[in-house]
């Protein structure tokens, strides 16, 4: 007996959907309901929001695909502007049928011809009396472009007075879209995340051929206990799954286990699932040379991840450089003569430990200085005498596009440029240790 | 490649064929200068070049393997669970190429040589100043594969017309569909046709985009551009190559973990930028292939920039070239620096100006002055005397340069492997060391011969053992001495090794024994006292004798083979030492060039009346120098009626002294004029600005005196 239950479409249909989307019953039957049947019309705009990777997406491209509802499905990331936008609808639309052929490229700039555009499209194509989707995937695109989109694709229907629904997919609340001179409000729809109950039935669904879906459901089982707590992502879990379950199978290739020995096949592979979780899942290294250690049955202690290289490599004076420019964005202006001067006097001293703020410069974060301080303090933390030469002055740009300085308004070049150091202190302690100085001395917060 | 070399030539040409060519008399062998200038440019140019292929070589290959192995199931179609299952994930390359961005683009113009020969047409070169946000990404990515594919097969006309790149639509679609048919045209294709282009490459060859300079690109282009990316991987099978100047760790920063998780990002490092100097010093100055040297000054402001300012090896070889066409323009024996086999048919086409020229040099100087009063007056009458003379001379320098590489680097052997390396880690400290002075005469050299005489006898043999290497291949001929007692202190040392063993034992056992004699704790004590004390005195093993021996004979070596250049005769000719003019191009100071011609116009304009002395202010000076020095007195905010009326005071003072008082009152309307041009011209310039603090006030924007 079919969940789900429309005297519009087939039952055989229904079936296979209801088949083809665990988990998202509710919703497809919701859904259905709104739709109804074919001719009739529908509401005019829909908006679907919920988590990444809840099943928004595929959902929606199964059911129009497997009821053959006619529909056009475009994602608003891939067509950035809002010209590229509408012709990718229009062309959809034209391309509809195998027997029309599109013959001229289309040109569409604004709104006004979209809807000309579409009203043709939808008389050429004999659409008339179907309902036809537009399905926007992730919607929040479309509150860059101008600011008629957004308005206008949520009161479709009524601009082009043609039976269209306007789907749209996001990742954000509807509340984040609501332009403040008003618009037509969508039906709102909500699609929970799953839960792990959810995640493991969806995930064993797809078992290889070649072994019991109860053995690999015990494997996804394990995978969700390691990884559940840092990733509910599907596609992500699925991507593990895949990577890892060939370290799974070993004991059982080997002949050392059989299917059912769980506890033998947890305790070979939960450390490996672990070792995966620091490696693999944060891109530390690749999922290829992840294989191929696995293949190879290495230690992946040994091929090392992309933080393990943090050490730059930079010119004397660029070390210096961004010493002196740390210290700049970390110490108040005050406390410069303290640390810079010479004879700085015994009585100022005891003023300046008196902490005006309690709060730490490094909680608060980097703060702009301008370039004249950065070259005093500059001169005189190096040992020997700096020429103001140009090639100190590219080095300050260069490490700007290099990002470890980055520029503070940067619209007045004569006006004295702003800048603010945006390396870590662990980063430039390796680095004053790399010319000896000793930075923390010249720290204000750490005195 | 060839661009370069026609861009160094457009910019240096005029001006070396003016200097070069604008004396009316070739007396100075301007021509013949120019022309041993731009070969030996030329040999040095591709010494260059197939250096850094060789250093890239290992980098290359690697990133070739990868971008063979990204796409492998593309071309297979595997069905395989797995596969399958798996998410499709978008092959990167992380190249890790250093700071030296000058550098990048070499290397990038030499991988996208590579790729394009064995792995696909189609690369993309991106920079982030042309890809503002994801339209413009897209524009020029298209635009450059599809002329790619256009320089391909440019046989066929039609098509070159349908890609006109500003018609289609910038999309992904449109991509892709362009990808499939140009696929698909070499599936089509005739055998013989095919030859051409799909035999180096598979049939459907991966798509590379390189981003030349990821981080400067802004985070919202890149995350756009990877997910409109991943969503097609299944039509296009892109590659993508992010190029890093800092660490790996920029694209964690770049890019949030649902943008990083469709990537499969390998790890790719160049090699050091350090490693690559040392090379380059290696194969051009370090050897006797060119007559050309650098003397110690040059040398040294080269590698300060280097190591100080840019870590860029381009720069290096520019700097390098720069050394080469002025040695050659202002040195006129520079004609007779070139290879041994064409030195004598110079030398003896020498003009009478030009033996007057080495007479001149203070090293031919010196030289004559040591040689008996019979043949001062010759050398200094006789021009043909002098040309032979002159001949062995040069010589003899060629031979003390092939000596010198091959004992400098026998030292660098030694030294390299001392504690603390007194004489630096790098070669290029120690020929640093030799050139400036007597090597022999410093610190550090005594100090390394004391560690030398400590080491021990495993290292002091592979160390002598490399000596004799080095020597055998140098082109030096008279190293066969030196080879045959090196060999023989190797062979002593082996002895030693037998001998030794034996009397170790011997000496080891009789002390053991004594010590079992006696049990009573005063005499022990005694008995191990006494040890010592012989032990202290005992007359040095054979081992350190022989160790003393060998030291003594390196540094014997060291002092007849290390003389400083600046101590050979004739050494101008091959040295360029003209290290303030280097500087001066190489490592500018605008700040103090500015200041200067501001507090001091005399240095530039050479006008005796502008020639002050001490503070003063001259009124003849220009009014933008005057108003300079006015408001270098200033602070931070400068009044303007205070500062016109000092500079009225300074124009009229010396013009009328006793003016009278009526008239200093009001101020003339031309000084005025004068004076705002002279502050508009300084605002210009950037170091005033209007202020909007105090009315009739600007802001100083320098401080101090530069």
């Amino acid at each position: 007996m079919p969940n789900l239950d429309h005297p519009a479409y087939p039952a055989d249909d229904l079936f296979h959907l209801e088949s083809l989307v665990p988990c998202r019953e509710s919703q497809v039957s919701m859904l259905l309901s709104i739709f109804g049947e074919r001719q009739q019309f529908s509401f005019p705009s829909i908006f679907i929001y919920g988590h990444t990777s809840s099943g928004k997406t595929y959902v929606m491209q199964t059911l129009l695909t497997t009821l053959q509802l006619p529909h056009v499905f475009v994602n608003c990331v891939e067509y950035f502007t809002s010209r590229l936008l509408l012709e990718e609808i229009l062309i959809q639309l034209q391309n509809r049928s195998p027997g029309t052929e599109q013959t001229s490229p289309v040109h569409c700039d604004t709104l006004n011809d979209f809807v000309r555009l579409f009203k043709q499209a939808v008389a050429s194509q004999k659409l008339q009396d179907e309902t036809l989707y537009i399905v926007l995937d992730r919607a929040e695109q479309l509150r860059e472009m101008e600011a008629n989109i957004l308005p206008a694709f949520l009161r479709l229907q009524e601009l082009t007075d043609r039976n269209v629904t306007v789907v749209l997919l996001s990742e954000i609340v509807w509340e984040l879209f609501r332009p403040n001179i008003g618009c037509f409000e969508p039906f709102t729809m909500y699609f929970p995340d799953y839960s792990i109950g959810h995640l493991q039935k969806i995930l064993s669904q797809n078992h290889p051929p070649e072994y019991s879906a109860d053995f690999y459901a015990a494997y996804i089982n394990i995978l969700l206990g390691v990884f559940y707590m840092v990733c509910r992502d599907l596609k992500e879990l699925q991507h593990l799954a895949a990577l890892n379950f060939a370290k799974y199978c070993e004991p059982v290739v080997r002949g050392e286990a059989n299917e059912r020995d769980t506890r033998k096949l947890w305790k070979n592979i939960e450390p490996h699932l672990k070792k995966a979780m620091q490696t693999v899942y944060l891109r530390e290294i690749s999922s290829s040379q992840w294989e191929r250690l696995q293949h190879d049955g290495g230690e992946p202690g040994q091929l090392k991840g992309l933080s393990a290289h943090t050490h730059v490599e930079l010119p004397y004076y660029s070390k210096f450089l961004l010493i002196a420019a740390y210290i700049a964005s970390y110490n108040p202006v005050r406390t410069d003569k303290r640390f810079f001067l010479k004879h700085h006097g015994k009585i100022r001293k005891t003023n300046f430990m008196k902490k005006h703020e309690k709060t730490s410069n490094h909680l608060l974060g980097p703060k702009p200085f301008p370039l004249d301080r950065l070259l005093a303090i500059l001169y005189s933390i190096v040992d020997n005498r700096v020429v103001p030469t140009a090639n100190i002055f590219s080095q300050i740009t260069s490490l700007v596009t290099l990002q470890l300085l980055s520029m503070v308004g940067q619209n007045d070049q004569l006006d004295g440029p702003r800048y603010k150091c945006t390396v870590s202190l662990d980063f430039i302690r390796a680095i004053a240790r790399t010319v000896n100085f000793d930075i923390i001395k010249y720290l204000y917060d750490f005195l | 490649m060839k661009m370069e070399r026609c861009l160094s030539f457009v910019i240096y040409r005029p001006v070396l064929d003016h200097y070069f060519r604008s004396t009316s008399n070739d007396s100075e062998d301007t021509v013949l200068r120019f022309i041993t200038c731009q070969s030996l440019w030329s040999q040095i140019k591709s010494e260059t070049e197939q250096i850094q292929e060789d250093m890239n070589k290992q980098l290359l290959d690697n990133l070739v393997s990868f971008l063979s192995r990204s796409h492998s199931d593309f071309q297979e179609k595997t069905t395989e669970w797995t596969s399958r299952m798996k998410f499709r994930e978008i092959p990167t390359a992380a190249l890790v190429l250093g700071v030296n961005v000058t550098d990048h683009d070499l290397t990038f113009r030499g991988l996208s040589d590579v790729l394009q020969n064995n792995i696909t047409p189609y690369v993309a070169l991106l920079e982030a100043k042309d890809c503002p946000g994801i339209k413009n990404l897209m524009q020029k990515l298209m635009g450059q594969l599809m002329n790619c594919d256009i320089d391909v097969d440019s046989l066929e006309d039609e098509d070159c017309v349908q890609v006109s790149q500003n018609k289609i639509r910038c999309s992904m679609p449109s991509l892709i569909s362009w990808y499939e048919s140009v696929t698909k045209k070499t599936d089509s294709e005739t055998p013989s046709e095919k030859r051409n282009s799909s035999s180096r490459h598979w049939q459907s060859p991966p798509v590379v985009v390189v981003f030349k300079d990821m981080e400067s690109f802004t985070t919202k282009v890149l995350q756009d551009f990877i997910v409109i990316s991943s969503q097609h991987i299944h039509e296009l099978p892109l590659v993508l190559i992010f190029g890093i100047a800092t660490s790996p760790m920029i694209i964690h920063r770049l890019l949030p973990h649902s943008v990083s998780s469709l990537l499969c990002i390998e790890l790719f490092q160049s090699l050091s930028c350090k490693e690559h100097l040392s090379t380059i010093i290696d194969k051009l100055l370090l050897t006797s292939h060119f007559p050309f040297k650098l003397g110690e000054k040059v040398l040294q402001v080269l590698i300060n920039i280097f190591l100080y300012h840019d870590f860029s090896v381009q720069n290096f070889i520019k700097g390098f070239q720069l050394c080469i066409v002025e040695h050659f323009y202002s040195q006129p024996l520079s004609v007779l620096c070139c290879h041994l086999v064409d030195i004598k048919k110079r030398v003896y086409s020498l003009s009478h100006d030009q033996c007057e020229n080495i007479r001149r040099l203070p090293s031919f100087r010196r030289y004559v002055e040591k040689q008996e009063s019979g043949k001062q007056i010759e050398l200094l009458t006789n021009d043909s005397f002098l040309k032979e003379e002159t001949e062995k001379l040069l010589e003899d320098l060629h031979v003390y340069h092939e000596n010198y590489v091959s004992i400098l680097r026998c030292l660098h052997v030694f030294t390299s492997s001392l504690p603390k390396y007194p004489l630096g880690k790098q070669i290029r400290e120690l020929h640093c060391a030799c050139l400036e002075n007597q090597v022999w005469e410093t610190n550090e050299y005594e100090s390394s011969l004391q560690l030398a005489r400590m080491l021990n006898k495993t290292d002091l043999v592979t160390m002598l053992q490399q000596c004799v290497e080095i020597l055998v291949s140098s082109s030096g001929k008279e190293f066969d001495k030196t080879v045959k007692h090196l060999k023989e202190f190797l062979t002593q040392f082996q002895n030693l090794e037998a001998s030794e063993a034996s009397q170790e034992q011997d000496v080891s056992v009789s002390s053991q024994k004594e010590l079992q004699k006696k049990t009573d704790l005063y005499h022990l004590q005694k008995t191990l006292l006494e040890l010592k004390e012989s032990r202290r005195s005992k007359k040095l093993t054979k081992f350190e004798m022989l160790r003393f021996e060998v030291v003594d004979y390196i540094d014997r070596l060291v002092r007849k083979y290390l003389v400083p250049a600046g101590d050979r005769t004739l050494h101008e000719i091959v040295y360029f030492n003209a290290a303030t003019v280097l500087r001066g191009h190489l490592n500018a100071a605008p700040r103090t060039a500015l200041h200067t011609a501001l507090n001091n116009p005399h240095w530039y304009l050479k006008n005796e009346a502008l020639k002050c002395d001490g503070g003063g202010i001259s009124n003849k000076a220009p009014d933008i120098c005057i108003v300079y020095k006015l408001h270098l007195e200033c602070g931070r905010l400068i009044n303007l009626v205070d500062w016109l009326e000092a500079f009225s005071t300074v124009v009229t003072a010396a013009e009328e002294p006793n003016g009278d008082a009526a008239s200093s009152d009001q101020v003339d309307d031309i000084i005025h004029a004068r004076f705002i041009r002279a502050v508009s011209e300084l605002e210009l310039l950037g170091f005033i600005k209007p202020s909007k603090q105090k009315t009739d006030h600007v802001a100083r924007l320098t401080w101090g005196g530069c």
